[in-house]
Order: C-alpha cells, then structure tokens, then sequence
C-alpha cells in the first residue's frame, strides 16, 4: 500500500470532497460547511479518525461534502447512529449533523436520549424552522402562524426552543450560532469540539427557498448589534452598540432585563456575568427573544460530566481486572453433568 | 435440620416407566418457576432426557388466586430421547383452584392430580370460578385424587424456624417439589445444596425451606400416603457421553452470538430494548461484559437497530434483538443495512399477534416479516432455531453468512424456544472452523461499493483506516464508484446485485436433508422453527406404525437450500406444520409450485405429538 505522509498544515480544501454541492444556491448551508471546513483544518483534525453522522434533510446531505468517514442514515436517526458508531470505537471523534426536523420532530427522542446520556459527540442542528427537501412544511420550530402547504392557514402548534430543549434534558454543553457568522461560528464549533460528551449547537441557517427572512430580525446588519448578544464566560453580559447595552439580573422577578448603561443610574458593575456552569442563567439567555431582548449566540451552558462511551468502557474493563472472561468456563456455566 | 433426613432410602416396589410428564401449576407467587426448574436439575443429574416448557402470565404479579395469575412450569423426563415437553399431564400439581380449572383439561385420562386443599378456601374458590369444590363433588372422578393440605403441612414443618405464617406458607413450593421427588425417587441433595447457596445470608428461610421438602418428601414415605398415588422409577436414557448442562434458546442464542463473534474476531455490540420473550438475550449479554460485549440499551427499537448499524459501520458485529412488534420498528433499520451493505444480526423471538397479541405465548408468524417485510426489494438472509439448544450454532451461522455476505441476517426464534430448555452436550468451541472478517485497508483502486467476484460482497473498512475515507448512505450508490446515483439503470443493476448476492448463499449452505425417512414417499411433514421437537416425535411414533412419512425440517428460510424444490417434489403429498396460518406454505407454493397443504394453529401452545399424528393419519388413510 502506498504510505502517504501527511501535508504539514491541513486546509479546509482538505476537508473538501470531488462531490458537487447540491444545495440551493444561496442556502445558509454553504456557509457552515465552509465554517466546519475550516474549524477542521484549524484544529488539525485527522480525516480517517474523524466522522460524520447525518439523518434525512437538505442539512443530512452534509457528510458526502466531507473528505471523511461519512454516513448518511434514515430519517431522525442519526444520534442513535452515531451512538453506536461511538460505542464500537470511542477513539472515533463522531459528528451529528440535521436540521430541526430530522432532529426535533421525527428524530427528538434520539436526540433527547444523546443528550441526556452525554455520549461524546458533537450534534449540530441546522435550525431554518422549516422542511426543506420536502418542499416547505413548517416544522417543529416555527413560529405560530407559519403559513406553508401543509398550514395554508398558518401553523397553529408552539414551536420548540432547541436550546432550551437541549438544556431541559440535562445536556453537558449548550452553544448558539449562525450561518452567517463566519467569525463567531468557528469559535463555538471549537469550543464543541474541545468538550467531552455530547455538545449541541443550534445554528440559526436560512433557507433561502422557503423561509428566506426568518432570522433578519436579529441577523441583518442593521439590527445585529442590538438583536444579539455574544455571550462569553467570565465576562459581563454586554450588547448594542459600543457595548452600551447589558443584561440585569432582576432577582424579584427571576429574570434577565435588557438595561443601558449610564439610563436609570445603571453602571457596568451592575451587569451580569456570564457564568456558562449556570444552568439557571443558561436558561434564562436561551428563552431570549426579540424584540424585547436579544437572542443569546455563543457558549450558554458547559459543564464537565462522564460521558457515557467512557463509562460503558470503564464497566468493561472493570470487568476484565481479572483478565478476560475464559470462553469455555462460560459455556460450562450453571450445574453440569457428566454423562459416561 | 440434620443431614440424616436427606437420606433417600431406594423403594424395591417402584413401578418403571420410560417417560413421565409433569406440571407445577399455582399462583405466580407460588414458586412454580423455581419448583420446575429444580425437578429439571435433578433429572438431569439423574441422567434422564427431558424437555421443559414454563407457561407464566403476561403480568408481573396479578392478584392472587385469579386464573390470569396462573404460572406454570411443564417437564418430560424419561428414559428415551425426549423430543416435546410433552402432550398430556400424568401429574398435575395445583397448588389452588385457580390451577386446577386452568390445567385440569391437559391431563391425561385417569391422570395423577395432587391439590393443595388447604388453598380450595371459598374465596379461592369463587376467584377461580368454582361454585362448590371440585375435591368434594364428582367432577374428578376420571382421575387419580390425592387431596392434600399442603398449606397446613408446610406451616407446621417450618413453625420452629419461628416464621409467620405468611413466610412460612411461601416453602409451600418445596413441601411439593419434596413430595414429587420421592414420587419419582429422586435426590434431594441438588436442592438442598442450592437453597443452602441461595440464601446462606439467611440461613432461617434456607433451614425452612430445606425443612419443608424434606417434610414433604416424608410425607410420601410413610403411612401416610393415600394409596392412589403410585411411585415411579424413570431409567437413565441412552445419552452421547460427555458433559452437559441445560440451556434455554435465550442462553444458546446469546452464547452462540459471543462464540460467533469470536469465530469472526470481532467485538459485539449489542444493542436493544426491553421486550417479552426477547429481554432474556439482553440480560445474557449484559452479563458478558469480561468478553469485551458492549451492550446498549437503547430509547426505543429503532435505536437499537441503528446503533446496531453504526456499530456495525465502525467495525463492530451489531446486533438487536426483539420480538414481533419491536421488529417491524427496526425494518427501516434494516433496510438502510441492506442498502449500505452492512453486516448485522436480527434475532427476532416470535411471539403470538398482531400488534401485542399474546406477549406471553409462543407463534411463528413473523415469517413473512422476515422474508418480505421491508419497502422496495429489500432481500435478507433469513434462519430460524429448531430447538432450545440449537440457537448456539445458528447464531454462530448467521454470524458467518452476515460477516461473509456483508448482509443482515434475521434469525427467527420464539417465545417457546427462548423459555423451554433442555439438556445440552457442551461443544467444544476449539472445534469450530474461524472465519476471520478482513478489513479492506489497501486503498488501490478502492471504493466501498467494489465487489468480490464470487460473493458480491462489498468491502468491508473501519473508520480509522488511512486513505479510504468513504461516505456511504441510503442514497442508491453506483455501482462503479459508489458515490450516490440517482441514475435509472444503476438502480436496476444495484437491485439486482444485491438479490444476486443473497440468492447465491444458497450455494454456501448445506443442501436439505431429510431428518426422518427418505426422499420419495407418500407425505413429507414440512416444519421449521420450534415445531422440530413435535413433528419428530410424530413422524418417529407413525413410521412406528407403518406408515409411509418422512420429516423435513429447514434452517435456512432465506435463500432457501439449492435442493428443495426437487426433494419436495419426489413426494406425494407435503404437509407444511407451523405455529402460524401458512406463511412457509405460501413461500414453498410461490416459489416451488408445489401443492403443499398447511397444518397450523395459533392458540399460542406448542403442537401436540397426537395433533400432528392425526393430521399424518387423515392425509395418508384419505
């Protein structure tokens, strides 16, 4: 066999497959597959050990983009999937890619049950709030009133809150970003990476076909700085412009209030700061909508916990202290008798 | 209580029988179960054949002294092979009325039934539907009677271990596991020695319930007891040498997946959920985790079955495991590791339906689920367990086919098979040929759709491997690349390439034997499955007789053996016995043309030998 020696530095090129993209020209899809490209090259992730999982949707067309290890399941079943990929082989670093469809209505108990296990993956949910390939349904994220074919009258169901889903269930690391923030997303995909156990990212994605529009409110430009706030740990919760604006804890009413500085007497010291190991506060940012606060984007939640491969692993080592189990004692297990 | 009182004094005036069926029937917190599974230790060290069947209610605990709450545990011992659990009763012990008016119509004509009378109390009575006592009024007369107040006897045998009452009736079990040991002349010291194990931190429930079976045991010896009860002598049967133990199809199925994976030098994974009659397998392999077995108890079956796939996909055998209803959840599964050329194992534990059914009770209908229950042409390996024993080589078999083929393999065993046990000759694993898998890790013209010549299998590469970085789906992959292809005439080579592949297994499988008789004749009798153990006393007992048929029992229900269509077709007359209504009829008459005639039923018990004698009869005195 030909023995290859790496390139010195991977590329996101690297990481790029001779397969045409088959996505709407347009679609937010690009944009986080160029941003996983390059989180990739930047990590200095190893191709062969790396793997990406993917279940039924535009967003599941993903691993055949990858120069990876890829499989592209069934409809909602990807985390289960990956769970048994990462259970067969913990050395695996498995990414789960869907959108809200694949991964909130048909696949929620899945990935419900990966969260909670805290399985060592990382899980990104394409957030577009609609059913794309399927040519425009609304789906479990969308907001009321979603006018789509299967709702001409509008989409009378409450949408879910990935996030605030995700942290209900007990997930270890909690993370927002969009398509769109080709600065800010690597980041976060970084920060998933780097955590052990199961690190979800809802990434906010456009489509472009059927719901064009329906994250401007706090992602164009002329907005951004006042519909979004980039929370990082340890730091005051800032926003607005020049940073001129800042969340307040009202402890009578338990809950975060939008305030700016220099209004009211408030001063920097009476902003609150982000503690990402609070799942209190990592709640209350999660359930922040425009236009009375902004939408919370980067690191919510992150706490350290076993995850679920390594204790699988750690029974059955424990189980083999002793050596291995000796396969003809098994087979004579229980009462035996000789017959002469 | 001393040693002494364990002595077993032999009995000159024992009367030698070849075979003897016996049930312990009560409520299902009576001990049945327990009680059964010691009668069939002992006659196992005692060197009879024997086969058991435990029949137990669908709930956990349903109120006492109800029908529903009936548990029952079934064992045909005898000096000659064994082949069922048997027909008929020639000793029921019902240890309340409940018991009786469930059991009594199995029994065989003047029949031994031995009732606790302390328990057929007035309200026991009216629970189980009795208006006056069955011990009282005539209604027994067919059958031996031996009225017997267990429930005061076992309470008086165990009052110094200063128990309640309540404790003290619980050994009740054992007073009649005592009394049908020294029916049958049996050891007592097998159970002495487990009680004493199982609750040596409790050495007074031990003491107790050593006290009552050999108070019990007593009983029988002296005066005592009524005359109608004989005592009986079962010879040793003319078994293989060698040293056995007994097994239940749980236990050779799960042993048979580990010495599989062994065979193929894989790690297992193991993934599944909780569901009657399957959860046994689990509970098994859960217990083999000094093996390197991972296993998984995943949300849902789908889980189970994807993880499975993806610990497949990474390098692992998977495998899931359920029953019909958690089957038909996994078929999509199932389809993407037909698509994307995985190996997996199904084990499928067949149990009476559709939908819940009868979650409890044994049925082979999950044929056609097996063989056809996919979207699109989705064809899959299909094997089936004949016997409890028997689950160690076929899971070992469809390990092979599975690693070998790059396929699914289904293995389709049931509620009976899982339950029932019986003795088995321990193999020795050393003789078992390997069939090491070989993970492709040259990349040289490599793509994960390129095949092997001769059995269309597709290489099989772990994620790790340098420079095969490949991405497989359930998008139609092309036949020349494996990259996804939407093309119409790659569709149609790729369906047929796949069905190539699993129909040219048949020529990797042993052709079809004839299990009783010989090719040509007037009727052969059809079976897979579960029903082995009847129709071959059947056929056995009727060729006895005289007449002329033969037994055909298949393993392989897809590809069906090379030969089969050519034997059956050197008989007269085919007569396909299954638990279900005609499914292995309809795919031998779709694909052979064959005029083959169905005996089945579904009342979730096993075939009786006499139904299966009667059919024969019927078809060849026609």
């Amino acid at each position: 066999m030909n023995v290859q020696s790496p390139p010195e530095k991977l590329t996101a090129r690297d990481f790029a497959t001779d397969q045409e993209v088959r996505w709407c020209p347009g679609c937010g899809d690009y944009a986080i597959l160029k941003a996983v490209q390059n989180t990739l090259a930047q990590l200095e992730a190893d191709p062969k050990s790396t793997v990406f999982v993917s279940g039924i949707g535009c967003a599941a067309r993903f691993p055949y983009y990858m120069e990876t290890y890829g499989f592209h399941t069934i409809h909602g079943r990807s985390p289960a999937v990956a769970t048994g990929v990462k259970l067969s082989n913990p050395e695996l670093d498995v990414w789960v890619v869907g959108g809200d469809g694949d991964m909130l209505s048909i696949g929620g108990n899945h990935t419900m049950h990966a969260i909670r296990r805290n399985i060592d993956l990382q899980i990104l949910l394409f957030n577009n709030q609609i059913y794309g390939l399927t040519k425009g349904q609304y789906s479990p994220t969308s907001k009321i009133g979603t006018r789509s074919p299967s709702t001409p009258m509008g989409s009378i169901d409450n949408p879910v809150s990935a996030a605030q889903f995700a942290l209900g269930v007990g997930g270890t690391f909690i993370a927002r970003s969009s398509d769109i923030l080709q600065k800010h997303l690597p980041e976060v995909l970084k920060r998933a990476h780097g955590h052990r156990g199961t690190s979800f990212v809802e990434i906010f994605q456009n489509c472009i076909v059927y719901n064009d529009g329906a994250f401007k409110h706090f992602t164009e430009k002329s907005v951004q700085d006042e519909m979004q706030i980039h929370v990082e740990h340890g730091q005051p919760l800032l926003f607005g412009k020049d940073k001129s604006k800042g969340l307040v804890l009202n402890t009578s009413e338990m809950r975060l209030e939008a305030v700016t500085l220099g209004e009211n007497g408030i001063t920097e010291a009476d902003i609150a700061v982000h503690d990402e190991t609070n799942r209190s506060l990592a709640t209350m940012l999660a359930q922040m909508d425009p236009p009375t606060m902004p939408v919370a984007l980067g690191v919510l939640y992150c706490e350290s916990a076993p995850t679920y491969d390594a204790s699988v692993h750690a029974q059955i080592e424990h189980a083999r202290k002793d050596g291995e189990g000796d396969f003809t004692k098994l087979l004579h297990g229980g009462q035996t008798w000789t017959v002469e | 209580m001393s040693e002494v009182a364990a002595i077993d004094r032999p009995d000159e005036n024992r009367q030698e029988i070849e075979s003897a069926v016996v049930r312990f029937a009560g409520d299902s917190g009576d001990g049945m179960q327990l009680t059964g599974s010691h009668f069939t230790m002992t006659a196992a060290i005692e060197g009879n054949d024997l086969s058991t069947f435990p029949d137990f209610p669908a709930e956990i605990r349903a109120p006492a002294g109800t029908t529903f709450g009936v548990s029952a545990f079934q064992i045909n011992f005898g000096a000659r092979k064994i082949m069922t659990s048997g027909d008929q009763l020639d000793v029921l012990v019902a240890m309340n009325p409940a018991a009786l008016i469930t059991n009594l119509a199995d029994v065989k004509p003047g029949g031994i039934v031995i009732a606790d009378s302390g328990a057929f109390t007035d309200r026991n009575l009216t629970k189980a539907g009795y208006t006056e006592s069955p011990l009282e009024n005539d209604s027994l007369d067919g059958y031996r009677l031996v009225k017997i107040d267990m429930s005061r006897l076992t309470v008086e045998a165990v009052k110094e271990f200063g128990l309640s009452n309540k404790e003290g009736l619980r050994s009740k079990n054992m007073w009649a596991l005592g009394l049908i040991y020294w029916m049958y002349g049996r050891k007592r010291q097998a159970s002495i020695d487990w009680l004493k194990t199982k609750f040596a931190k409790m050495p007074e429930i031990a003491d107790a319930n050593i006290a009552a079976l050999n108070a019990g045991h007593a009983f029988g010896e002296t005066a005592e007891m009524p005359a109608e009860l004989g005592t009986f002598e079962v010879e040793r049967a003319q078994i293989e040498p060698g040293v056995y133990r007994t097994i239940t199809g749980a236990e050779s199925v799960s042993l048979g997946l580990l010495a599989g994976s062994q065979l193929a030098g894989l790690n297992i994974s193991f993934c599944s959920y909780p569901i009657t009659p399957a959860s046994a397998l689990l509970h098994q392999l859960a217990r083999m985790k000094n093996f390197g077995v991972v296993t998984f108890q995943a949300e849902d079956e789908i889980a189970a079955a994807t993880a499975a796939l993806g610990a497949s996909y990474a390098g692992s055998l998977g495998v899931t495991s359920s029953s019909g209803p958690g089957i038909a959840l996994k078929m999509e599964a199932i389809g993407l590791a037909i698509g994307t050329e995985l190996p997996m194992v199904i084990v499928n534990s067949q149990r009476a339906g559709p939908s819940t059914g009868l979650p409890t009770k044994t049925e082979q209908s999950d044929l056609y689920q097996a063989v056809f229950g996919r979207n699109a042409d989705a064809p899959m390996p299909v094997i089936s367990v004949s016997t409890p024993s028997d689950g160690y080589d076929v899971a070992i078999e469809a390990i092979r086919i599975a690693t070998k083929y790059m396929t699914p393999v289904m293995v389709l065993t049931d509620g009976y098979i899982t339950n029932a046990s019986e003795p088995w000759l321990i193999p020795d694993p050393s003789t078992y040929e390997r069939f090491d898998v070989e993970f492709r890790t040259d990349p040289e013209n490599f793509h994960p759709f390129l095949r092997d010549e001769k059995t269309l299998a597709r290489p099989w590469v772990k994620p790790g491997t340098p420079e095969l970085m490949h991405r497989i789906g359930g998008i139609e992959r092309s036949y020349d690349t494996g990259h996804i292809s939407y093309d119409p005439d790659n569709h149609q080579k790729m369906t047929d390439v796949r069905a190539a592949k699993i129909n040219g297994i048949a020529d990797d499988i042993p052709e079809q034997e004839v299990e009783i008789g010989a090719a040509g004749g007037k009727l052969a009798v059809v079976g897979w499955g579960s029903t082995y153990g009847p129709i071959n006393r059947a056929v056995t007992n009727m060729r006895d007789d005289g007449y002329d048929v033969s037994q055909i029992h298949l393993r392989y229900i897809w590809p069906l053996p090379r030969n089969l269509e050519e034997l059956l077709k050197t008989y007269d007359q085919v007569l396909v016995a299954e638990m279900n209504t005609g499914q292995l009829r309809t795919l031998l008459r779709s694909e052979y043309l064959v005029p083959a005639e169905g005996l089945n039923k579904v009342n979730g018990k096993p075939f009786l030998i006499g139904e299966l004698e009667d059919a024969i009869r019927a078809r060849l005195e026609k």
